[in-house]
């Protein structure tokens, strides 16, 4: 096991001479230390715990009720109670639908995120983590990675049901997993507010209630539901246009069913930068406060 | 370094506050290497908070402390790998089996997949989880759970491993069990820091006793020395026929020259003796006026009788209902 932490050691940087020769017990040889966690062990600390959230859902499949259900539900309501004013009718509607919801998803879906952190905090299973060894942003990095198994089953149930209904593509198989892996991106930023959340809650009760004050005026303030804004007020229309999820929702629909992308993909992508670079160091932040 | 008995645990001065509560006044603690140092204290006493401390989850707001001459908060990357921590709450991962658990900890120790494996597979036999393994550790017991927790911070093999009350809310039989494995354990010779609300636990385990009071070592020790501070054993004696109980206290009032006292509920008669040969001659004593004993025992005493005598007051969780039913049947 000696030998463990010197192989790992990628960090490279030899002994310094004052910490050379710590004492070890009687009979067992000084082991040789690390002294600083590299990245790329950050990464593999950060796989292992992904590992975890991951078996976790495979012990309990029912975990994945939610993401299977939620996708399903919100195309049934939003197309059949919407399609036909909105759209003149309910295939009509799907085109513009379902490339909205796959941004809606993005951001329903890391709400439960921050619950999960905020359980595993008040559990104490975060001590036994911070106490060995590992790169501090590998369990927020494990969380936020393992997560992405639930995602992937929106985006999948989403397209496949969306399909059953009517749904077509109308663009090259590029365009579609470049709508895909935006939405993906975007999603992975944004869960980086939901961790964020999730270690400024008092308790796993409230993250919900404080994910949805943020996340509602995002979601339905945005051009989810409708590509055609003009109708609203001048001041919703300023909020929609800055929304990065309107960005998403835009480009997604021009990714999948045509028409021109414009800027929204570069802003989408600088929104998702952007969120990251002010979450991440926030939330690692309270990471090192809060536990 | 060059001094022949290393310093492997130490903590100077160690100062802790969260918001109007002192949690820790100036702790200073030591423990050598391959000793087993413990800290006895009730609930609240700061036991916890110093564990956080040096196992570097928590800055101390002044002092310093160091592992293995490395500062808990400048080299807590160092720490970490010389370190392992058993929380109070086991800190396991309950939706995971007890092999998984072991997985993946090994693995964020950076070991191979292949030999994570094989690890976590000997550490099940050693703990005798084996049947348990494959199962998630919701399911597991109590006493089991902290048999998972101590084999997952041994993978590491720590130089320094923290037991943060590692039998508290376990049942007698579970207790003793636990304390067997921990022997094991120490035969590997770690230092241990170990927390503990129960003297019987830190006579039993430690060489050297910490005992811990709103923030601050009241007094320190071995075993031996403290229960001499503490002052002497207690002799409980309880007839067989409750009838007798007058005359047990009599005949124990005569060989120990003092008036024992009578718990009036349980019958039991119990008196604070110095020298244990008294037993002997109280048992004699009993035999002659045949009467036949229910329960005859010297005892440690309790923590309680520790503190009062250390500190001069109660301690103030009167927690374990045993420890209060106690004291309320010896009013000092």
């Amino acid at each position: 096991m000696t030998s463990q932490v010197t192989s790992a050691d990628i960090s490279g940087i030899p002994a310094r001479s004052d910490l050379a020769g710590r004492p070890g017990r009687p009979g067992r040889p000084a082991r040789e230390l690390r002294h600083r966690i590299g990245i790329v062990q950050a990464l593999a600390n950060g796989l292992t715990l992904a590992w975890r959230n991951v078996t976790q859902l495979k012990h309990s499949p029912e975990k994945l009720m939610d993401v299977t259900l939620m996708p399903i539900v919100f195309l049934i309501l939003f197309l059949y109670v919407f399609g036909g004013v909105v759209a003149g009718s309910t295939h009509a509607y799907l085109e513009v639908l379902l490339p909205g919801l796959l941004g809606q998803m993005a951001m329903f879906t890391s709400m439960g995120l921050g619950t999960a952190l905020c359980e595993d905090i008040h559990k104490g299973v975060f001590d036994r983590f911070r106490s060995l060894p590992v790169a501090r942003s590998a369990p927020l990095l494990g969380a936020v990675l393992g997560d992405t198994v639930r995602f992937c089953v929106v985006m999948a149930v989403l397209t496949g049901f969306g399909s059953a209904l009517g749904f077509r593509f109308h663009t090259s198989p590029l365009e579609i997993i470049a709508a895909y892996a935006l939405t993906y991106v975007f999603y992975l930023a944004v869960c980086w507010v939901s961790v964020l959340v999730g270690l400024v809650a008092p308790s796993p009760e409230t993250v919900q209630g404080i994910s949805f004050i943020w996340t509602m005026p995002l979601v339905f303030g945005s051009s989810v539901l409708l590509s055609n804004t003009s109708t609203m007020p001048g001041w919703l229309q300023a909020w929609v246009k800055v929304n990065p999820v309107t960005h998403l929702a835009d480009s997604v629909r021009a990714l999948t069913i045509g028409g021109p992308v414009g800027t929204h993909v570069l802003y989408t992508l600088a929104w998702a930068a952007g969120i990251v670079i002010v979450t991440f160091p926030l939330a690692m932040r309270m990471y090192r406060r809060r536990v | 370094m060059g001094a022949a008995v290393a310093i492997v645990i130490k903590a100077e001065g160690l100062t802790k506050r969260f918001g109007g509560t002192q949690a820790l006044a100036g702790v200073d603690i030591s423990a050598e290497s391959g000793q087993v140092l413990a800290l006895l204290g009730p609930n609240g006493a700061g036991k916890t908070t110093i564990v956080r401390v040096l196992s570097t989850l928590l800055r101390p707001d002044g002092g310093r402390a160091s592992v293995c001459g490395y500062d808990v908060v400048r080299d807590a990357v160092e720490v970490r790998q010389l370190i392992a921590l058993t929380g109070q709450y086991a800190s396991v991962d309950d939706e995971l089996t007890g092999t998984e658990n072991l997985i993946m900890i090994c693995r964020l120790l950076g070991t191979s997949r292949r030999t994570a494996r094989s690890r976590a597979g000997e550490m099940v036999e050693r703990f005798d989880l084996a049947d348990a393994a494959g199962r998630a550790v919701k399911t597991y017991s109590g006493g089991m759970r902290r048999r998972l927790d101590l084999a997952a911070s041994l993978l590491g093999e720590p130089e320094v491993l923290f037991l943060d009350e590692p039998t508290t809310g376990l049942d007698p039989r579970g207790r003793g069990q636990m304390w067997d494995t921990i022997r094991e354990v120490l035969a590997g010779g770690a230092t241990v820091l170990l927390t503990t609300q129960y003297l019987e636990e830190a006579d039993e385990l430690a060489d050297k006793i910490a005992v811990i009071d709103h923030g601050n070592v009241v007094a320190s020790g071995t075993p031996t020395e403290l229960k001499a501070l503490a002052g002497s054993q207690t002799l409980a004696v309880r007839a067989m026929d409750r009838s007798y109980t007058q005359q047990v206290a009599d005949a124990v009032a005569l060989v120990i020259g003092t008036q024992p006292d009578i718990s009036t509920d349980t019958g039991l008669v119990t008196a604070p003796i110095s020298d244990p040969a008294l037993l002997a001659a109280v048992v004699r004593l009993l035999d002659d006026l045949g009467i036949v004993a229910a329960e005859l025992a010297l005892r440690l005493p309790s923590l309680d009788e520790v503190f009062l005598t250390l500190t001069g007051h109660r301690t103030e969780d009167a927690g374990a209902g045993a420890e209060s039913a106690m004291r309320n049947g010896r009013a000092a």
